[in-house]
């Protein structure tokens, strides 16, 4: 456990469980509007961020948050202008960006390597000033997406109603691609960019198979990518004492494991209320009794669904609806 | 002094809800909407009704704001629309065939959305907001279904929550776009219950619809939208009559001797046009 209680390792699980909490606070608002690649194409614009710290020899996390947060208002003008789609505007700029990085990288004369820093992740070579901005953006990322929730829910949820509501539709827009560019570059030191999409996505994924509420998917996701970046991170610590193992890639494969655990619950839970669901109140044609003695005795917890139906209730039992009646059953 | 401000003083309570001038739309610097005239007083039910095409949801977005004028002008509640600010007001029901989006939201939630109309930023939910709210889900009959996701709610039921949420907001108008597209009748049915409530309550309404079915009864005056201009404006027509017979008694006489009824139609834009006749000679213009 001695690993856990050195320095780079507190300040890179610091780091990771700041990341964990912002990211699918972001994402959640990203996958609502149905633009869950989003984080992918800001990640890309950023490495064209990276380079031009590397080639300046200025930090790359602030030339990144800069050329990030450009990069995503770009999106949104492109996507309100209406010139092309939101996958083609994002498209445009997931090329240009990562080619962009690539040439001034080579401009700059640095080799590859630098740049992989911030492509794939290094958590653990993060400095302790780097781990006091990423505290500092995660939580104004945290606070703007709880704290303005009411009206990014309603902008996001529904454009029309909001602008007649008296919101400003772009400001929040742009207010949520800002976010997103600054989550992107937080990120980007714990999994990478190329991966940074996936914390802010992934979480959100899974949360949604259990839950009915905007907020609780909120919550949920934010707990889920807080439990997956900082196990990764540890599992990762562990395993590197046997193999080559990345922080980046581990948190980002564990959150996918947890997608994959809770799918097949999500599946049963719809599963089960459909089943459950009401069956429409009309009215009765005719008098169908079942056609044999009923050999068993519908109750409480007889193993049958029980679902409502007008008035009374319905046993679900080998594709047929049965509904005491008297001593017998009528088939409904 | 314009036909709409006329049409206001008839009823002698303050400025129309809604007033339209000689509005014209453009989109794409296509005139889509042209020299429309339209005043909507206080606590009116208005149906406006066309084929598709013919404008009606144009219209309905030029008054909301969300399409720009042209040319003309519009005034909610007496106030020109760029210098409105009074959005708790106006109750918007947009054009939509699912409240659900990306990620899970309980009725609930959406409904709570409506309350935003009166709230200010970072402040929590009062007491008089969740009653308002809960309130609004009682009136579409929704009140049991609040903890559940949207999405698992059929696509009448689904209206209805669109249309609480815009309740929920205490609007004098409601703006609906289209509610009972792709709903079937006994969800209309219940829709029309809904829409019957608020109406009791004094709201004004301005509804889009393709056709009225059982929201026939509640409407006290029906615009009849073709090709971008209005074509009828009076009190609705019952619909098995022999349409083209009405439209020519109503041109043969003035309508009003025809259509005694609840009289506080304020029609005035009554165009008389050549366009009139067009509607003539090919028949009912909304069943085109």
């Amino acid at each position: 456990m001695d690993i856990l209680t050195l320095d780079f390792m507190v300040r890179a699980m610091i780091a990771a469980a700041f990341t964990g909490l912002a990211a699918p606070a972001v994402g959640t608002y990203l996958v609502q509007r149905r633009l869950a690649l989003m984080g992918d194409g800001i990640g890309h614009v950023a490495v064209t961020g990276v380079a031009l710290g590397l080639l300046t020899g200025t930090s790359p996390t602030w030339t990144a948050v800069i050329v990030a947060t450009l990069g995503a208002v770009l999106i949104e003008v492109i996507r309100e202008r209406g010139h092309a789609n939101g996958d083609v505007a994002l498209a445009l700029l997931f090329y240009g960006g990562i080619a962009g990085g690539v040439l001034i990288t080579g401009i700059a004369d640095q080799s590859a390597n630098q740049l992989n820093a911030y492509l794939f992740g290094s958590i653990t070579t993060i400095s302790g000033a780097d781990v006091w901005a990423t505290m500092a953006l995660a939580a104004l990322v945290i606070v703007v997406c709880v704290g303005l929730m009411p009206q990014m829910f309603a902008v996001a949820q529904d454009q029309e109603f909001a602008r007649v509501a008296g919101l400003s539709v772009r400001f929040h827009n742009v207010l949520v691609a800002v976010l997103a560019a600054v989550t992107v570059t937080v990120a980007m030191r714990t999994v990478g960019l190329l991966l940074v999409s996936a914390l802010m996505v992934v979480p959100v994924a899974t949360a949604q198979q259990v839950t009915r509420s905007f907020r609780t998917t909120l919550g949920l996701a934010m707990g889920l990518g807080t439990v997956a970046s900082l196990g990764g991170l540890v599992l990762s610590a562990f395993a590197s004492y046997q193999w080559r193992v990345s922080p980046g890639p581990t948190i980002v494969v564990l959150a996918l494991a947890g997608f994959v655990v809770m799918w097949p619950i999500g599946a049963w839970l719809r599963r089960r209320q459909r089943l459950r669901a009401p069956f429409a109140e009309v009215p009765v044609i005719g008098h169908d009794v079942t056609d044999e003695e009923h050999p068993h005795v519908h109750g409480d917890d007889c193993g049958h669904p029980a679902v409502p139906h007008g008035d009374h209730v319905d046993y679900v039992h080998d594709g047929h609806r049965h509904a005491p009646h008297g001593s017998h059953y009528d088939e409904h | 002094m314009n036909l709409a401000t006329e049409a206001a003083d008839a009823t002698g309570s303050g400025p129309a809800a809604l007033e339209v001038t000689d509005a014209s739309v453009a989109i794409g610097g296509r005139p889509v909407l042209r020299g429309i005239t339209l005043g909507v007083p206080a606590g009116q039910f208005v149906a406006l009704l066309g084929a598709n095409g013919s404008g009606k949801s144009t219209l309905v977005r030029a008054v909301t704001g969300l399409r720009p004028l042209s040319g003309g002008e519009v005034r909610l509640f007496g106030t020109a629309l760029a210098d409105f600010g009074d959005w708790h007001r106006v109750g918007f029901v947009p054009q939509r065939a699912s409240a659900a989006s990306g990620v899970p939201a309980s009725v609930w939630e959406i409904v709570a959305s409506g309350r935003l109309t009166r709230r200010r930023w970072l402040r929590p939910l009062r007491r008089h907001d969740r009653r308002a709210i809960a309130d609004a889900l009682e009136v579409v009959g929704l009140a049991d279904r609040a903890r559940d996701g949207v999405a698992t709610l059929s696509g009448g039921q689904q209206q209805r929550v669109l249309i609480a949420r815009a309740l929920a907001g205490e609007p004098e108008l409601f703006v609906l776009d289209e509610p009972t597209a792709g709903v079937d009748l006994p969800n209309q049915r219940t829709l029309a219950t809904s829409l019957g409530l608020l109406k009791e309550r004094g709201a004004t309404v301005l509804l889009v619809a393709h056709e009225l079915g059982p929201l026939a009864p509640l409407v006290d005056r029906a615009v009849v939208m073709r090709d971008g201009r209005v074509a009828y404006d009076g009190p609705p027509l019952v619909e098995d009559d022999e349409h083209a017979s009405l439209l020519d008694a109503r041109h043969a006489h003035h309508h009003h001797d025809h259509h005694p009824g609840p009289v506080q139609h304020p029609h005035a834009p009554h165009v008389a046009s050549p366009l009139d006749a067009a509607a003539d000679r090919e028949g009912h213009p909304w069943t085109s």
